[in-house]
């Protein structure tokens, strides 16, 4: 048994083998397919692609052949197993046999002695007990093997079952996995990620069609080989139970044959010893000791010696001349055999028959047993048969048998054995002749075969399965039947040979089964199993291959779906972005001429119609503008700018553009940025700007006439507590500042807002604290603050869905798409950050983003952003003081004015403010002390001019100049009037009115102009010192044809310390700009009639180039063209209409650079400053 | 003092109401910020500068579109074009943007709709002339009573 489970092994461990080599010849065989039929633009992602699919098919491949290979090397070892089972049994029945012969001759041997009859008995019940115990432990023992192997068989089956249950689960899913794969989707070129499509499809159909196909051979051919196996199974076991039937029957046969020989001889021998007897008592004693009577009486009571034998019966050799002298001493006649053949069991009166005919000798039967007292007289040489034995058993010394005959008196088949009675005891090797001559008599003994056989086979057990027949056989070619009947054939037949030791006779024993063998039920059963658990792992194998077929071919379908949606997308999202870009350009004449009949004379309802219009349309181009945006971001052509900006004063912008409705609204809006947010990021300032704005204008919106709204900026690093919370407005945010005490709400303005903080606690980025951060990049948190009518709870799940509103009666209330949302998500996602929100209906809302940007340098040289925030240093150290109740509200202008390099004090009530400045007089701090901010809310007149009276003593304690050095006094407010605030400027309570939002520039003027009456030197000052510094003592040609715009030009140079020359025509400029010449810089017109820009400048170029070749060929000295080795003078475009292809233009010509023609300060200093910078 | 706050006070309503009816823009308040010590009226200059310009240039227009055949558009345009940048250089919003109507229609050849642009550029000439003017004067009435002129945001 281990043995054959260990060949199991090896025979699955060489399989598992085979199969690996397979797999990876298919491996190497698809490789190469696949990768010819690769495009080259395709073949990076393909390639991987491919990859992660032949290793998954692979897989599959793999698990399947294993299953299938497990399946087969179950089923062998199931068999041999069996066989193995089969082979004991049979090496156990012949060792059986072996031991019922032994018991058998040993009872036998018993049986030899005098107790026949006792012994025959015993050994009849002794045999039948033992056989029966060898056929119980015979039949146990077969009993367990075949349960065993049943078990086998069962567990076999189940886990065939359960892993081809499996095994289309874990197709599934890998097709799963793979259909989840993430396919990239990146924004590519639109005929690209088609490309990329269809080959996926094309792969898709490719591969897996193989791999179907494939695996339905195999199928066939595993189901074919299951049947074969199952056809070989039958045919195994039927040959084996064949084999074990016939060896069964000869056994039993052989049994029989052997126990009819031992019991015949053992009759035979007490035939031999009553001749003996004869031979000693008739013929040795004179007078003779037998007569009829003793010979009768002692024949019968032996009778139990010989069970078989009918009768015994003497004969005497009686020889011709003696024949009358025996007559007479008889008294009677010797009688000749009515027919040859039934001598000895003639049923007739010895009387009837006739006197035996004259011969040689004869052999009258003269004592007999009683049964056959009939035969006495009768001369047994009269019959040929007869005589023919007697002659033989005379000449041979030992018994004789003759062919069977029928016994009358029993009517059984009977042979008789014949014995020659010697006068002399002889020697074994006696002659014929010798023999004949001391022969004196004969006895036979007639038996009755078919009882004896039947006795025999009683004592047998199973004699009622198997058919005996007895034949003599000593003519072959017509065998005499002994006994048995006729049977039908029944297939099977064992012939065994008798020896009753005649050797002149042949006997031979037939045995047949009773019934024909039963149908080999075990085979048919093993066979059936295995046939059916074929087709049962078969149909499952087919069930799954076809589940994965289908399974292929929806994921192909809903790929090609996918494909086709996709695209229709992308249609879609192009045909928008062209439409919205060609609505655009017309919607711009309908607006242009829209605001020329505006200027037109109208009447009051006219002018209202077209404003109307205007205003309709404007609000149509900024939803194309967003559609158009929309429509870039998902077809993925959105791309991001990395450009340096400053974050402070773009956010000042945005404000001072939404401050318009604020006021109108009476909203107050405030910005604070974190002063640990770095003053320059890279990024895009555009889409920053847009996020913005979109956030503030929904808060605008939703905001109504009440409270604030306030967006701050702090690093992602602050809020996630890795250091202490020191940033005050956050800490207002986190909610850790817990001002119980007052009544209002401690936010900018009085109102109650939502969490903050739970509008970014879903940030991933926040809540890793490990995240890999990336020393050139800053996150930053931005958070938009308002106290509007916020959402509804139920509409908050989908308010970043374009055109989706938190209510549909929304746009009718408050107008917009709903896009704006939807494009911010995708600019903070383009930015990777992420966008969130805490809204409570009636209470507010507050939006959050983060956004990546990366540190800016601040002494960029690229420096146009620098001219946005002129950091005025001449604000550094001054002091000031604001009044204010709210301390958010005070941080925020703290936060501004930090900006200008102020530092602040806070007071929370014009009383606090008295007593700090009567606190501080007289001390430095006070000198410091430049202006005094009081907030609206505790605006109060009365203590305003007490305020100041103070200030004046304390100026005039303090010997200040009371006419300049005091204080200036500032109101910070949301929403007045011009009027309101000229009134109390004139009335001079205050110095000036700041209206918030607050932004840098407005505070940079309204200082200065505050401040400027004693230092507007300095101002001014500082002031040229950004384009001053740059401008002065330089010499500027400006070329332009108008007169006034010359004139401009040349005051705007001129401000900044420069020397202007004009001159109007580009011939001019070319004589003037002719080398050598002292002009630092030129400006120049494009459009001028005769000689426009471009030819000026190209023919300067030209010019500047000659010399130049001249200096560097060294045909002209450097001093004839004042020094300069390397002639080129900036030339600058002036142009109305900045647009790109101008500019390129310009450049292409040969210009520097270009200004857009009214002047702005900012464009100019950055463009000068890339020529004066390093000079 | 008073007379000063009063006529400062008169002056930002009539700059701001000019700014709101969009006869000048930015880039006119640029134009005052340019004005300092070193030159104090240069603002009128450059605004007597433009009326200047403007007269030629309108009756340059004005001479060219008379001809009822063969107007001249390539000279017309050269001229609108020239007032369009002296009006945008000064800030003369509403006199830019009729120029700008005015260059479409001698693009497309158009009489009729120039000569309707001419006679708007007239009026709106003129009309942006007694209004500076009126500004001027009362700049110089501050100045005279002592007062600093007061920037417009």
């Amino acid at each position: 048994m281990s043995c054959s489970s260990g060949t199991g092994n090896f025979v699955k461990l060489s399989r598992l083998l085979g199969e690996i080599h397979k797999m990876s010849m298919n491996g190497k065989l698809s490789g190469p397919n696949c990768r010819l039929s690769a495009n080259f633009r395709l073949k990076k992602a393909k390639e991987t692609m491919h990859g992660s699919n032949s290793f998954r098919k692979w897989k599959r491949n793999l698990l399947f052949l294993w299953l299938l290979g497990f399946v087969f090397t179950g089923i062998i070892w199931f068999f041999l197993s069996f066989n193995s089972v089969a082979s004991e049994r049979n090496e156990k029945s012949p060792d059986s046999c072996e031991e019922k012969a032994r018991i058998l001759l040993q009872n036998f041997n018993v049986s030899k002695n005098q107790f026949h009859a006792l012994a025959s008995f015993f050994y009849e019940s002794d045999q039948n007990i033992s056989q029966r115990s060898a056929l119980g432990v015979q039949s146990k023992d077969c009993c367990q093997n075949l349960s065993f192997c049943m078990v086998k068989g069962c567990l076999l089956l189940l886990v065939g079952v359960l892993l081809s249950c499996k095994i289309p689960g874990v197709c599934l899913k890998c097709w799963k996995n793979r259909k989840n794969e993430p396919v990239p989707l990146q924004p590519v070129a639109q005929q690209l990620q088609l490309l990329l499509q269809q080959k996926q499809q094309q792969q898709a159909q490719s591969s897996p069609k193989g791999a179907g196909k494939w695996r339905k051979k195999l199928l066939i051919v595993f189901v074919l080989l299951g049947m074969l196996t199952s056809f070989w199974l039958f045919w195994h076991l039927n040959q084996k139970i064949i084999l074990r039937r016939e060896e069964t029957l000869a056994n039993m046969c052989d049994e029989r044959a052997r126990m009819l020989q031992d019991q015949f001889n053992v009759s035979m021998n007490h035939v031999h010893a009553l001749a003996i007897l004869v031979s000693t008592f008739h013929h040795g004693k004179h007078p003779s000791a037998i007569n009829q009577k003793t010979f009768g009486e002692y024949t019968e009571r032996t009778a139990f010696e010989r069970p078989l034998t009918s009768g015994v019966a003497y004969a005497l050799k009686v020889l011709h001349s003696e024949r009358e002298q025996f007559e007479k001493q008889h008294g009677w006649t010797i009688k000749k055999m009515e027919t040859e053949d039934q001598t000895l069991v003639q049923d007739c009166l010895t009387e009837n028959l006739d006197p035996a005919p004259v011969k040689d000798e004869y052999a009258p039967v003269i004592f007999s047993q009683e049964t056959v007292s009939h035969i006495v007289s009768i001369d047994m040489m009269s019959g040929k048969e007869d005589r023919e034995n007697i002659l033989r058993a005379r000449a041979t010394g030992k018994g004789v048998l003759t062919s069977p005959f029928k016994l009358l008196k029993f009517n059984h088949l009977g042979v008789v054995l014949t014995f020659a009675v010697y006068n002399k005891d002889l020697h074994p090797d006696a002659t014929p002749e010798q023999r004949t001559e001391a022969t004196v008599g004969y006895l036979g003994a007639s038996y009755d075969v078919p009882s004896l056989v039947e006795k025999l086979l009683q004592q047998l057990a199973s004699n009622q399965t198997i058919v005996v027949n007895v034949y003599d056989t000593t003519n072959a070619s017509a065998p005499i039947s002994m006994y048995g009947t006729d049977v039908t054939d029944t297939g099977l037949l064992h012939v065994s040979s008798l020896d009753f030791g005649d050797p002149l006779r042949k006997h031979e024993m037939h045995c047949r089964f009773k019934q024909k063998p039963p149908l080999p039920w075990m085979a048919i059963n093993a066979s059936v199993g295995v046939l059916v658990i074929t087709l049962l792992v078969g149909h499952i194998f087919h069930a799954a291959i076809c589940r994965i077929a289908k399974v292929e071919n929806d994921y192909r379908e809903m790929m090609e779906l996918k494909a086709r949606a996709e695209a229709a997308d992308v249609a879609k999202s192009q045909f928008l972005a062209t439409v919205s870009h060609e609505i655009r350009t017309p919607m711009n004449g309908v607006l242009g001429m829209l605001k020329m009949l505006m200027d037109a004379d109208l009447d009051a309802i006219q002018r209202d119609y077209a404003e109307t219009a205007h205003n309709s349309g404007k609000d149509l181009i900024s939803l194309i503008n967003e559609v158009l945006d929309q429509a870039k971001i998902e077809s993925g052509r959105l791309e991001l700018e990395d450009v340096p900006f400053d974050l402070r004063s773009l956010l000042d912008n945005v404000l001072s553009l939404s401050s318009d409705k604020s006021n109108d609204k009476g909203i107050e809006l405030a910005v604070y940025v974190s002063n640990r947010v770095p003053e320059v990021v890279v990024g895009d300032p555009g889409r920053f700007r847009q996020i913005i704005t979109n956030l503030v204008g929904n808060s605008i919106k939703f905001t109504q006439d009440k409270g604030h709204i306030f967006v701050s900026v702090h690093l992602v690093d602050e809020v996630k507590g890795t250091f202490d919370v020191g940033d005050k407005v956050l800490q207002q945010g986190l909610n850790l500042v817990q001002d119980t005490s007052s009544k209002t709400y401690n936010t900018l303005s009085g109102f109650p807002v939502v969490e903050r903080w739970r509008s970014w606690e879903n940030f991933k980025i926040l809540n890793d604290k490990d995240t890999m951060e990336d020393p050139e990049k800053i996150k930053l948190l931005v958070t938009v603050e308002d106290t509007g009518v916020g959402i509804r709870l139920d509409a908050q799940s989908r308010i970043f869905t374009p055109f989706v509103q938190a209510d549909s009666s929304t746009s009718r209330h408050y107008g917009g798409t709903g896009i704006g949302l939807s494009i911010s998500k995708h600019l903070v996602e383009l930015m990777h950050g992420k966008i969130g929100f805490v809204s409570e209906p009636g209470i507010g809302s507050t939006f959050s983003f983060t956004g990546a940007f990366g540190k800016g340098e601040v002494s960029s040289p690229d420096a146009k952003w620098k001219q946005c925030d002129p950091v005025v240093p001449e604000f550094q150290g001054l002091r000031a003081l604001i009044i204010d109740n709210r301390s958010i509200r005070a941080e925020v202008t703290r936060y501004h004015l930090r900006r200008l390099g102020i530092s602040l004090d806070i007071a929370s009530s014009m009383e606090s403010a008295c007593t700090y400045l009567s606190s501080t007089c007289g001390t430095s701090e006070f000198a410091h002390l430049a202006m005094i901010l009081i907030d609206k809310d505790v605006w109060d007149q009365e203590t305003v001019l007490h305020l100041r009276t103070l200030l004046k003593e304390h100026g005039q304690n303090g010997r200040l100049d009371v006419s300049t050095n005091l204080p200036k006094i500032f109101l910070l407010g949301t929403s007045m009037s011009p009027v309101e605030r000229s009134k109390l400027k004139t009335a001079g309570f205050v110095d000036n009115v700041l209206m918030k939002p607050l932004r840098l520039s407005v505070l940079i003027a309204c200082f200065q102009e505050a401040l400027g009456n004693g230092r507007k030197d300095q101002v001014h000052r500082k002031k040229t010192s950004t384009l001053g510094s740059l401008l002065r003592e330089k010499r500027i040609l400006v070329v332009d044809d108008n007169k006034v715009n010359r004139r401009v030009a040349e005051g705007a140079l001129k401000k900044y310390g420069a020397i202007v020359s004009c001159v109007e025509r580009g011939q001019d400029a070319l004589d003037k700009l002719k080398p050598p010449h002292d002009f630092d810089a030129c400006f120049m017109d494009i459009q001028m009639p005769e000689m426009d820009g471009f030819e000026a400048t190209r023919q300067i170029r030209s010019a500047e180039t000659e010399v130049n070749k001249k200096l560097a060929s060294g045909e002209a000295s450097i001093e004839m063209y004042g020094n300069v080795s390397h002639w080129h003078v900036p030339i600058l475009a002036m142009t109305a209409d900045v647009i790109q292809a101008t500019n390129e233009e310009c450049l292409k010509f040969g210009m520097d650079d270009y200004v857009s023609k009214p002047f702005e300060e900012e464009q100019l200093y950055s463009a000068v400053a890339r020529f004066f910078e390093s000079g | 003092m008073d007379i000063a706050n009063q006529l400062q006070r008169q002056f930002m309503d009539y700059s701001t109401s000019l700014h709101r009816e969009g006869f000048v823009d930015d880039q006119f308040t640029q134009l005052q910020k340019l004005q300092d010590e070193n030159s104090p009226d240069f603002v009128v200059e450059v605004a007597s500068l433009f009326f200047e310009d403007c007269e030629k240039l309108i009756n340059n227009m004005a001479r060219a579109l008379e001809q009822q055949q063969g107007v001249d558009f390539k000279q017309v345009d050269a001229s609108v074009h020239q007032l369009k940048g002296s009006s945008s250089s000064i800030g003369a919003m509403r006199v830019k943007n009729v120029c700008i109507a005015f260059r479409s229609f001698c693009e497309a050849q158009n009489r009729e709709g120039c000569l309707r642009c001419l006679q708007q550029v007239t009026h709106e000439y003129s009309l942006l002339k007694n209004k500076l003017q009126t500004l001027f004067r009362l700049e110089k009435q501050i100045l005279a009573a002592g007062g600093s002129i007061p920037i417009v945001e």
